[in-house]
């Protein structure tokens, strides 16, 4: 695998790994800004307002016909976070040319699709029509809304928020329900305007056609990007303390048969340099694999919950826990979530603890190099923090975590919050209403 | 023993495989260059197979046994499966359906020694009484979970309309109160009969070396064939849903629903993979993203998801249509006048060829994925199809054959709907 980044247009990165391992070759492409509750609705609207219709392909028929016919080319509109930095933008994916019946080069017209997509919608008068943002506007809100749905996955965004509620990660990558539902057509095309003109721009290719190929498919469909002053001015903002001396307990109740417990802690000044290797292995031995203290502690030798994980966002500097436990062990849960926390600060970890999750690490990375997607994700974070470092090198430092290392992470972090997420009935405060 | 290889050059694949002396199946996709080998060991054994024989004797097992003894299996006289190859860095796990059980392993190094843990897990029942009984615990936190789950109450909703007394109608989970009742005889019993190696399957995906997956197996199996059972899975049913609506409020943001129709499940090899591949495709015309039901609907605000699939299992088969949108009545109305015209007008010839395209290429990224080509493999194996056979078969489908499926099987009298909708909220 071949890889290779340069900047093709001034802000504009290509990062191309040419292959042929993958069936399927996967393009990309972010706008880098920076993640604020002012605009981050904005910005989670844009990709999907876009991928509404372009000059050519004016509604979703013409467009979903079109990709149809290059063999089911995926076109999706995404909005991701690499720490506080937003990222809207979208991923394609389409089969590779051998392994079609008539071997048609699809890398140009997925490129040209791309570059359709961002620079020429279907607007009227330089504006997006009022209709695609209507509907976009209100499918984004209820896209918040639906967060509640899938409540393991809720109780940990809604822990970040709770707990970063001062800090730019509060917004979400999607922004909030209120503003979502406010964004107006004419502003929204303006900011567009501003943002394709402003932001540095990521592109991100897989296949097997080689650097300069990709480069001038890309070049050309993006020739007429305006490029104005670039907006350089992004980063996270890392708390390297927790906000109060004691953590702060939130609580909520929701239609639940079962309880959420989410803990979150600051990883602290462990950020200050932060050891990429060390804190993945620290998260290994603690709650990120099957063979982990809270995994085999929580639930295999206690039976507290049916899951208790753990993980570290190393852009933001957060350790997160999140567990399923029913409410009447709550108490005990936490204890001991806690307590196995505790031991691997006082270094207690076996040999056998700390080899294994060594491989888990080491292996989970470089296994990244047989899925493109996967590839694609990890660049991007690599590149937005500016650490231009492979797989393979981070798989070979994670073998080198020492004992120590981890323990010393484990003592770095910092709780700063709780979340219980209660069912109804349990508090009979609250009336029954039909 | 020796494995056949068919190639499979339009799409790049080649496949060894063959059958044990123990009736076991073998398939190996070899996956040059990539550190990931993946294996996967599936029995043909999933929740609706609750009725059987064994040595003679008539066994009718609780709901949710097959899972059960999924979770179960792991245990051994020395300890945990599970655990020791996540202590090895491979990363294990399994999972059971109404219609196979799978146990799965992804790992980059020490691919043989983890290949030996799985072949001996799956094959050594050890059950202990207290075992079992925390194991009713564990699952107990499980059914917990899926009580909150929306998709669950919608898929199972879905199915208890459509079919009367079929077992996809139960929970492959089971009950508290069925769970209640697993021993570790009747795991012993569904062991013994389901996972003779005549009913299991093995699979690799990754850069492997064929012969050496099948020695493995060969040395680690039982080496007796004994026949797979065959599940009495009662009468067949009729085409018509047995109930037409399902509706339950939850805490969900939107209603959430699924409708669908019963299909029939009879036939084996290209002619069932040729059935499949058509209903694939009329459900991609009629429904798919580049349909005028999905964009329309998705204009007018009237879906925020919509989605299809079908499966296929040894007693039942179904289409199934899930999505999210206000209105899931008017869904369902807009969809049966899209079945109407396509019965009457047929689908437009482009679209049906640029569909197919599509069909194609989904595919072909699904055999990027280890996991997905695996399981369908083995489902396909299970049912008497090659899948791989699927890119030859697809291009000679015609339009007509697909217009006739939308005909005869997804008219409003065969339809059935679950809808989940928000509770009323009290803040």
């Amino acid at each position: 695998m071949e890889f290779r980044r340069e900047e093709i247009m001034p802000a504009v990165y290509l990062t191309a790994l040419q292959t042929d391992k993958f069936k399927t070759a996967v393009l990309s492409l972010s706008l880098l800004t920076q993640l604020d509750a002012q605009t981050a609705s904005m910005n989670a609207l844009i990709p999907s307002v876009l991928r509404r219709g372009t000059v050519r392909c004016p509604d979703m028929d013409s467009l979903a016909s079109y990709m149809d016919g290059l063999y089911g080319l995926k076109a999706e509109p995404v909005v991701r976070c690499v720490g506080e930095i937003q990222a809207p933008g979208f991923y394609l994916s389409f089969p590779d040319d051998r392994y079609l019946p008539g071997k048609e080069r699809l890398l140009p017209k997925a490129a040209g699709l791309l570059g359709e997509l961002l620079l020429s919608p279907n607007t009227r008068g330089g504006l997006f029509l009022p209709d695609y943002v209507e509907r976009e506007r209100s499918r984004l809100a209820q896209r918040i809304r639906a967060r509640r749905n899938n409540k393991d996955g809720y109780a940990v965004l809604r822990l970040i928020e709770l707990m970063c509620a001062y800090e730019p990660i509060a917004a979400g990558s999607l922004g909030s329900e209120q503003d979502a539902e406010g964004v107006n057509y004419v502003a929204l095309s303006k900011h567009y305007r501003k943002l394709i003109a402003s932001s540095p721009i990521e592109l991100f290719y897989c296949g097997t056609a080689g650097f300069d190929e990709a480069a001038s498919a890309l070049t050309e469909a993006l020739s007429r990007l305006p490029r104005g002053e670039i907006d350089w001015d992004m980063g996270t903002e890392i708390r390297m303390n927790s906000l109060e001396e004691e953590p702060r307990v939130f609580n909520e109740s929701m239609e639940l048969s079962q309880g959420k417990l989410a803990l979150g802690w600051r990883l602290g000044e462990c950020m200050e340099e932060p050891d990429l290797a060390a804190i993945r292995v620290f998260n290994a031995v603690y709650g990120g694999t099957a063979a982990s203290k809270l995994f085999m502690n929580v639930r295999e030798r206690l039976s507290l919950c049916y899951y208790a994980s753990s993980g570290a966002d190393t852009q933001k500097g957060l350790l997160l826990v999140a567990s399923a436990v029913n409410f009447e062990n709550f108490g005990r849960a936490r204890e001991e979530i806690l307590a196995q926390l505790e031991a691997v600060k006082r270094g207690e970890i076996t040999d056998e603890e700390l080899d294994t999750a060594r491989k888990s690490c080491s292996s989970a990375l470089r296994a990244l190099e047989d899925d493109p997607a996967a590839l694609e994700s990890y660049w991007l974070t690599m590149n937005v923090s500016g650490a231009e470092l492979g797989p393979a090198e981070l798989a070979a430092s994670c073998e080198l975590v020492t004992r120590e290392e981890a323990a010393a992470i484990a003592r770095s972090c910092e709780l700063d919050a709780e979340l219980y997420l209660r069912g109804k009935e349990e508090d009979g405060d609250e009336p029954e209403r039909d | 023993m020796s494995l056949s290889v068919t190639e499979y050059a339009n799409i790049g694949e080649r496949l060894y495989s063959g059958r044990l002396g123990n009736g076991l199946r073998l398939a190996v996709l070899p996956r040059p260059g990539f550190l990931k080998k993946y294996a996967f060991f599936a029995a043909n054994y999933g929740g609706v197979m609750r009725d059987f024989s064994v040595g003679g004797r008539r066994v009718a097992s609780p709901e949710g046994v097959a899972h059960f003894l999924e979770h179960k299996m792991f245990d051994m006289p020395w300890g945990n499966a599970l655990g020791l190859l996540s202590a090895r860095g491979a990363s294990p796990n399994a999972y059971t359906s109404d219609f196979i059980t799978a146990y799965h392993f992804e790992c980059t190094e020490g691919f043989y020694e983890d290949l030996d843990t799985l072949l001996e897990f799956v094959s050594t029942p050890y059950f202990t009484a207290e075992s079992v009984q925390k194991e009713q615990g564990i699952i107990g936190e499980e059914i917990g979970m899926t009580e909150n789950d929306p998709g669950h109450a919608l898929y199972y909703g879905l199915m208890r309309c459509l079919y009367e007394h079929c077992r996809v109608r139960d929970s492959v989970i089971g009950t508290a109160e069925s769970i209640a009742q697993i021993t570790p005889e009747v795991l012993t019993d569904c062991h013994r009969a389901f996972y003779a190696p005549s009913n299991l399957l093995l699979c690799v995906v990754g850069d492997v070396e064929p012969e050496r997956v099948a020695e493995a197996a060969e040395r680690i199996l039982p080496k007796e064939f004994s026949p797979a059972p065959e599940p009495d899975f009662g009468p067949p049913e009729g085409p018509e849903p047995f109930e037409r609506r399902f509706m339950k409020e939850m805490d969900v943001s939107a209603p959430q629903f699924m409708f669908g129709a019963k299909l029939s499940p009879e036939g084996e090899g290209d002619g069932l993979l040729r059935r499949q591949l058509v209903c694939a495709l009329a459900l991609r015309c009629l429904a798919g993203t580049s349909s005028k039901l999905y964009t329309s609907m998705y204009a007018e605000g009237l879906i925020r998801s919509f989605w299809n699939e079908a499966d296929w299992g040894p007693c039942a088969a179904y289409a199934v249509f899930g999505g999210e949108g206000p209105e899931p009545e008017r869904v369902l109305g807009r969809f049966s006048e899209a079945v109407k015209a396509v019965s009457e007008r047929g689908f437009d010839a482009g679209s049906f060829e640029n569909c197919k395209r599509a069909e194609y290429g989904q595919r072909l990224r699904l055999l990027g994925s280890a996991s997905a080509a695996a399981d369908r493999l083995a489902r396909g194996s299970f049912l008497g199809c090659e899948e791989l056979r699927s890119f030859e078969l697809l291009p000679g489908i015609t339009k007509d054959e697909c217009e006739s499926f939308v005909r005869d099987f997804l008219g409003p009298e065969r339809l059935a709907l679950a809808v989940v909708c928000p509770k009323p909220r009290k803040d």
